[in-house]
């Protein structure tokens, strides 16, 4: 076990040379490493929120809003289909996820035009083929409406990528550094945003669908603003955004909705100067903007942001330039907000926030500089102590246990890994624990010379005898960061991961490293150069 | 110079006290469980936290005074680590995941009219009830997943005697590390839950250094006594386990002492587990072999033989 060829000596020596010099660039700033050589590596380790600052937001998207709506287009498309072919209906109930409803005359034939509608109205959430999205079934008089699961599943998904890319774009819009946004299981998105401590802003970015409608105000009946009566069919009444208790009765029609917008840009009123969105319809938005308002000249239409009217102004002219503004009162902070959420489109569902967890710069900076203090304080009492009890081999030990540290450095930056505050401590606890890999063998020799064998075979023996238990027992530590890792997220997921790699170095360090400095000087050893006195 | 080597200690003459001080320890951290539960953080509870600093020494009953006016329920307020660091607690409010959100608008405009310092927001975390839920959950699936695992690992390794007096003793300082707790009453969060899988694989790294060494001396010594064969085990294997606790220990109280507030309960955690873990395999995991009927006649060519 001792004896290394001259391949070994150098692929040994060669990975960890490798590993240390992906360490190297921590130690020196960005500017510094421009300067180095390109073949050099230049990664450093990445940094969780928790020690550079930032904030960790966990969205849900809210799945059942979407069904609902989904349901309620449902809805729509049978009463009309109904309606159209005459048919009486009656006891329609809509529930969660399905229709139900009495009616006389339902036959394939409508069944056919029912699903062919729903079909086409939901082109844009899935292509299923010729595949049906509804199961219709029929007992007698009674017609129950389901979607399949299939399809409820595949809008859900939809909706979630559809967020995930509204988020993204939102977030991109306020220049944040480096913002990741990931999606978690089936319906969460993950956002961390290094350098923000306080994501108030984003947050409420983040709470509105910012779904805009522009719909005409019925001015069919008189109306109390502040004391509303019942809305006529076909109308709503709505909250203004500025005062909650004024309301307005708009029809539910929608003359163009926000998805035909193109651009929206903040600005001021030339004339006011009061803060305006400016925006600009695609072709088929102005086509429709400017039929509806060259038939409605002189009457007012309601501008509609998540079902609050944020202005009524009256149509003076139409409105044939596809373009026009919006002004409601905003600060020049709320008009950039808006022209950010209008650019960035609505989100299909609402978004949850389910957690948050924000860190401070000064926070995360004392935590860097406490654990560093704390590492080196723990690396020199453990050091001092091998070389108290294992003398020349204590000596060897602490070398590599210097080399191991590095080499934990070098692959956290060789696979960006995010070292986290928790992730320092799992260094500092592999420093105590890496030492006992070797620790193991040292004992072995020590029983092997008290055993009567020379050195060069106590060594020799040593080695050979604490292999198995050293694999058995790291192995028991691994499985624990192994499950941890599947289990955990963020800082504490950064533990795991430092443990494992920890686990890695110091076995590799002790099985060859260690051991190559003990060939080396295998000639010279002598018992007391393990820490046994002579006559032991 | 240290010599731990060639001890003859009778560490099974004793067993019956450390097995009844077990028994004590597992019956007052069950105890404590009931008696005063766990102190659970907001990653288990749900709630909000923020951490701030401020310019100034704060009067921490009159901030805490006026934030219990806010009608948020509970509000605790307590330095952490200097006086002008505060930690401010305020519990989950009714209403589900959306109404956690408002809570830290509430808090900073109080404090904000309050104090007349600067204040500087260290850290703020809010955990909605969906999470609180999930998070406690999966803990506690980690821990058995974990346990499990060893159990698994060490049969296949050894043989089932093995595993079982493994787990047992793993089982041992599983529930004297969430003992302590519930009788210091110190936060438990997601970190703690880190700690205690950190001790499941530290305590079973340590049991399996000694158990390997009773394999060893099983196929050695075929005709010793039991306990005999249990005692030289543990003293041989004896140096090696406390120069590895101390050096672990070394780290932690570093780490523990300088390692700043926010992972003192970590830490406290991992001192705590290594003490017991290290305790439990020569007191408990050990010695228990002595009841488990051991395999005397291990087949020399079995494919986990260390002595090749």
């Amino acid at each position: 076990m001792l004896y290394f060829s001259n391949l070994k000596i150098f692929s040994v020596l060669a990975v960890i040379i490798i590993t240390l010099l992906f360490a190297v660039p921590n130690f020196f700033g960005k500017d510094q490493l421009e300067t180095f050589p390109n073949f050099f590596p230049k990664q450093q380790v990445n940094l969780g929120l928790d020690l550079q600052g930032g904030s960790h937001l966990l969205l849900e998207v809210d799945t059942e809003e979407i069904i609902k709506e989904r349901v309620e287009n449902l809805n729509a498309d049978v009463r009309r289909v109904l309606k159209k072919n005459n048919l009486n209906y009656s006891n329609f109930k809509v529930s969660n996820e399905s229709l139900k409803f009495i009616v006389e005359g339902f036959n394939s034939e409508i069944q056919k035009e029912i699903s062919e509608l729903s079909m086409s109205n939901s082109q844009n959430i899935l292509t299923m083929g010729d595949q049906t999205n509804l199961i219709i079934t029929q007992e007698e008089n009674t017609v129950q409406i389901n979607f399949t699961e299939e399809f409820i599943k595949q809008s859900v998904s939809n909706a979630v990528a559809q967020s995930l890319e509204i988020v993204r774009r939102r977030i991109d819009e306020l220049g944040t550094r480096e913002p990741s946004i990931q999606r978690q299981g089936s319906s969460r998105i993950i956002i961390q945003l290094p350098g923000i401590d306080d994501p108030d802003r984003i947050k409420s970015l983040l709470g509105q669908t910012a779904k805009l409608t522009f719909q005409l105000v019925d001015t069919s009946v008189n109306f109390d603003p502040f004391n509303p009566s019942k809305a006529p069919i076909g109308s709503e009444i709505l909250a203004s955004d500025a005062d909650e208790e004024f309301k307005y009765i708009v029809k539910k029609r929608i003359m163009v909705g926000g998805e035909n917008l193109v651009d929206a840009q903040p600005g001021f009123d030339p004339q006011t100067n009061e803060p305006i969105v400016s925006f600009r319809f695609d072709r088929i938005g102005a086509t429709k903007f400017g039929r509806v308002t060259q038939q409605n000249v002189g009457k007012p239409f309601a501008i509609v942001l998540d079902n609050k009217v944020i202005s009524a102004p009256v149509i003076r002219e139409a409105i044939l330039g596809g373009s026009g503004q919006i002004s409601g009162g905003f600060d020049s902070e709320e008009a950039n907000d808006l022209a950010i959420l209008l650019r960035a489109g609505a989100l299909p569902a609402p978004l949850i926030i389910l957690e948050e967890r924000s860190v401070g710069p000064d926070l995360g900076a004392d935590s860097i500089e406490a654990g560093q203090f704390a590492a080196i304080i723990g690396f020199i009492a453990v050091i001092i102590f091998m070389i108290f009890v294992y003398r020349y081999f204590g000596l060897l030990a602490d070398i590599a246990l210097i080399i191991n540290l590095f080499m934990v450095l070098g692959v956290l930056s060789l696979f960006q890994a995010t070292l986290t505050l928790p992730g320092i401590a799992g260094i500092i606890l592999t420093i105590g624990m890496a030492v006992d890999a070797n620790v193991l063998i040292f004992e072995r020799v020590k029983e092997e010379i008290r055993n009567g064998s020379n050195m060069m075979n106590a060594v020799e023996n040593g080695y050979k005898r604490a292999l198995s238990t050293i694999l058995d027992a790291n192995i028991t530590t691994l499985i624990a960061a192994i499950i941890l890792f599947f289990m955990a997220s963020g800082p504490v997921r950064g533990f795991s991961i430092t443990l494992a790699i920890g686990i890695f170095t110091s076995v590799f360090t002790a099985f060859t490293f260690t051991r190559l400095l003990i060939s080396l000087n295998a000639k010279r050893l002598k018992p007391n150069f393990v820490g046994l006195s002579k006559n032991a | 110079m240290l010599n731990i080597s060639g001890t003859q200690i009778n560490f099974l003459k004793v067993r019956v006290i450390t097995f009844i001080l077990s028994a004590i320890l597992i019956f007052l951290s069950i105890g404590a469980f009931f008696v005063n539960g766990l102190n659970f953080g907001i990653d288990f509870k749900g709630g909000t936290l923020i951490e701030i600093e401020t310019s100034q020494e704060i009067e921490i009953s009159g901030l805490r005074d006026n934030l219990n006016t806010l009608e948020l329920g509970d509000v605790q307020v307590q330095e952490f680590g200097s006086s002008k660091n505060l930690l401010i607690r305020v519990e989950q409010q009714l209403g589900g995941d959306q109404v956690q959100q408002d809570v830290v608008q509430i808090v900073k405009d109080s404090l904000g009219s309050y104090l007349s310092t600067d204040i500087n927001f260290r850290r703020t975390e809010v955990v909605g009830p969906k999470v609180s839920g999930e998070l406690i959950q999966s803990g506690a699936i980690a821990i058995l997943v974990a346990v499990f695992a060893m159990l698994v690992y060490i049969w296949f390794r050894f043989e089932w005697q093995f595993s079982l007096g493994a787990v047992l003793a793993l089982v041992h300082d599983v529930i004297l590390t969430i003992g302590v707790f519930c009788i210091t009453q110190l936060e438990f969060n997601l970190p703690i839950i880190a700690a205690i899988l950190t001790i499941v694989g530290y305590s079973m790294n340590d049991t399996v250094v000694v158990y390997d060494r009773v394999r060893e001396n099983l196929r050695k010594y075929r005709s010793k006594e039991i306990t005999d064969l249990l005692n030289l085990s543990i003293n041989d294997t004896l140096s090696r386990t406390i120069v590895t606790s101390v050096t672990t220990l070394l780290a932690l109280l570093s780490l523990f002492i300088f390692g700043g507030e926010v992972i003192k309960g970590f830490t406290f955690a991992m001192i705590w587990g290594v003490i017991v873990g290290t305790y439990s395999s020569i007191f408990v995991a050990a010695p228990l072999l002595r009841y488990l009927d051991v395999k005397r006649e291990w087949n020399t060519t079995s494919a986990v033989d260390s002595t090749r």
